[in-house]
């Protein structure tokens, strides 16, 4: 921000009054945010834990490889950083495409689902199985399937992990449009592509958001599983790589401090997808609308 | 002259069992204005939504003597029925935008209906902004801009207050009287069926079904005069009487307005 001298000509200087005393400048705002008890509230916990964490390693005199402290937990994060970073990197790869991928496939697989009734009555079940199937258990299956591509293997599960959420919350909100509104289209004449456009699509946003949400941290989660399986592979080593070569290795501070880092992947992950829907639903979902009596 | 729409012993039941309309006979001419009322629960909203082709009868047979072209319809939902995320302008654009007119090219004709129904204003607001009275009026809004030919109103008025009621009364009759619309319009509230309508029919509950037609030979334009008259309490009696008699002749009826009214 540009705080313009008080030398300039009195036009100027009136329209450029510091806007820190004003209410409504934006860090009177921040301000207002930082003291209020949604953030303040897990700030006091958050500190309180660390505390009881720190006096516990302490007096029980824990080893640093059964427990280490937080402080040379945080040491151990500042100086691992430039090794750690770069993984996290990877995994945040292949987070995003299976994000990406679970987001387009489970739009389109839901509305396919509420063009026929007899697409969704002969599809969905496997969708459930996809999504009931343990990661585990079948991701060694597509590592050695696709093993001339890693990167794609573990996209490929994180995929089925997360995209079930998308489809089963997109095809009940697509379901869900308001009876009357539905009549009224159907009165006015509406042809099914109207009807999905203008009707069913923005009924079903905020039930999409809220898969979005869902999906956002288990494609995380579907990363770091299926790095765990793939185990060592190559180069292009993603954080859960990191976890587990320090685990091995007694490095338990550094395991510890790549655990945080993907906690905090899925924290941010989260963080975004939540003001993404309160920004698109902001005019009308009360969801996203302060409520005023 | 034969009816514009004519229902012969029409029925209806859902697929929960309930007989929400039983026998039902019914004649529309061209250009009437024809009330129903009757208790919650009578059918009067299933009629509607039958004679707008929403839904299909059970038994019996419902015909219209002219195609479909001549009969545009427009339907005022007892609930608004808006899209909460879309603003007024958008609402009441809806059913031209269906047809495939930008938004543009009838931006007038949506101001026009809007301020009709007092809402000039508020054009740009979203539904959640809105009283239930000024949602109502959107949904009138979106019904006249499409210029309908036949107009299918469900208690349209029922969540506003008197002054607007009765202006909203007068703004449907000159509508109805210029446009020459078919109007079919059910309410909770007999003395607005009377002061409105050619016909007024009234409905029994349980099952839904027409009990009587009280035709009101009464000149329009109507005044506030006709209001107080002695002749406008003969007729509302008469239909209250008729309500009455339906339902100490028919089963347990659940609690309406009518029920207070006759009580009051
Ligand atoms: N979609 C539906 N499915 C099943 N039953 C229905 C449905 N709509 C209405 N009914 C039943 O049909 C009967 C008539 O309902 P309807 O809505 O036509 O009454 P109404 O006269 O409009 O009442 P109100 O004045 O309260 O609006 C009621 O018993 C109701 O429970
Ligand atoms: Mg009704």
């Amino acid at each position: 921000m540009v705080i313009k001298s008080p030398k300039r000509p009195s036009t100027q200087a009136k329209s450029t009054v510091l806007p820190a005393a004003t209410p409504q400048s934006w860090r009177w705002r921040l301000g207002q945010w930082l003291l209020s008890p949604d953030v303040l509230a897990p700030l006091v916990v958050g500190i309180l834990a660390l505390a009881l964490w720190d006096l516990a390693v302490r007096l029980l005199e824990l080893p640093p490889y059964l427990l280490p402290g937080p402080i040379l937990v945080a040491q151990t994060l500042v100086r691992e950083w430039p090794r750690l970073f770069p993984s996290l990197l990877i995994t945040l790869q292949i987070t995003l495409a299976a994000f990406g991928a679970a987001t387009l496939s489970g739009l389109l697989i839901a509305i396919l689902f509420t063009q026929s009734k007899w697409i969704e009555r002969s599809l969905f079940p496997y969708a459930v199985i996809l999504q009931t199937t343990p990661i585990v258990a079948i991701a060694p299956l597509i590592i050695i399937w696709l093993r001339n591509d890693t990167f794609a293997a573990l996209v490929v599960c994180a995929w089925i992990v997360a995209f079930f959420p998308i489809v089963s919350n997109t095809t009940l909100g697509l379901n869900s449009a308001d009876h009357s509104l539905r009549n009224l289209f159907e009165l006015y004449g509406a042809n099914r592509w109207q009807t999905l456009w203008y009707l069913r699509l923005p009924s079903a946003l905020p039930y999409f958001l809220g898969g979005l949400r869902i999906s956002g941290g288990l494609a995380l989660i579907g990363a770091v599983v299926a790095e765990f399986v793939a185990g060592t592979g190559g180069t292009r080593s993603g954080i859960a790589y990191q976890i587990l070569m320090s685990s091995y290795n007694l490095q338990i501070p550094r395991m510890f401090a790549a655990l945080i880092m993907t906690t905090t992947l899925g924290v941010l992950i989260f963080v975004i997808l939540t003001l993404l829907s309160d920004f698109l639903l902001r005019h009308w979902h009360e969801s996203a609308i302060r409520r005023e009596n | 002259m034969t009816a514009l729409l004519r229902l012969d012993q029409v029925s209806k039941v859902y697929n929960s069992g309930t007989v929400a309309l039983d026998g039902v006979n019914l004649a529309v001419d061209a250009g009437e204005f024809v009330s129903l009322v009757g208790p919650s629960g009578c059918g009067k909203s299933t009629a509607l939504r039958l004679v707008a082709g929403l839904g299909e009868v059970s038994s019996g047979q419902m015909q219209w003597s002219v195609p479909p072209e001549q009969r545009q319809m427009a339907f005022v939902f007892q609930d608004a029925a808006l899209m909460p995320w879309a603003t007024v302008v958008n609402n009441v654009h809806l059913p031209l935008k269906l047809k495939g007119q930008s938004l543009r090219a009838c931006r007038q004709q949506i101001y026009q209906a809007l301020d009709r129904v007092a809402l000039g204003d508020a054009a740009s607001a979203y539904p959640r902004q809105l009283s239930g009275g000024m949602k109502m009026r959107v949904s009138i809004a979106r019904a006249l801009v499409t210029q309908p030919q036949v107009l299918l109103m469900d208690e349209p008025f029922g969540a506003l207050d008197e002054m607007t009621r009765s202006r909203l009364n007068q703004d449907v009759l000159d509508l109805w009287q210029q446009q020459q619309w078919t109007v079919l319009f059910v309410t909770h509230n007999i003395y607005e069926a009377v002061y409105l309508s050619q016909r007024v029919v009234v409905m029994a509950a349980q099952p839904g079904r027409v009990v009587a037609e009280v035709t009101i030979d009464v000149p329009y334009p109507r005044t506030e005069a006709f209001r107080t008259s002695s002749l406008f309490n003969q007729y509302c009696r008469e239909i209250l009487t008729h309500l009455a008699q339906a339902e100490a002749g028919g089963g347990p009826v659940p609690m309406s307005s009518e029920e207070s009214a006759i009580a009051g």
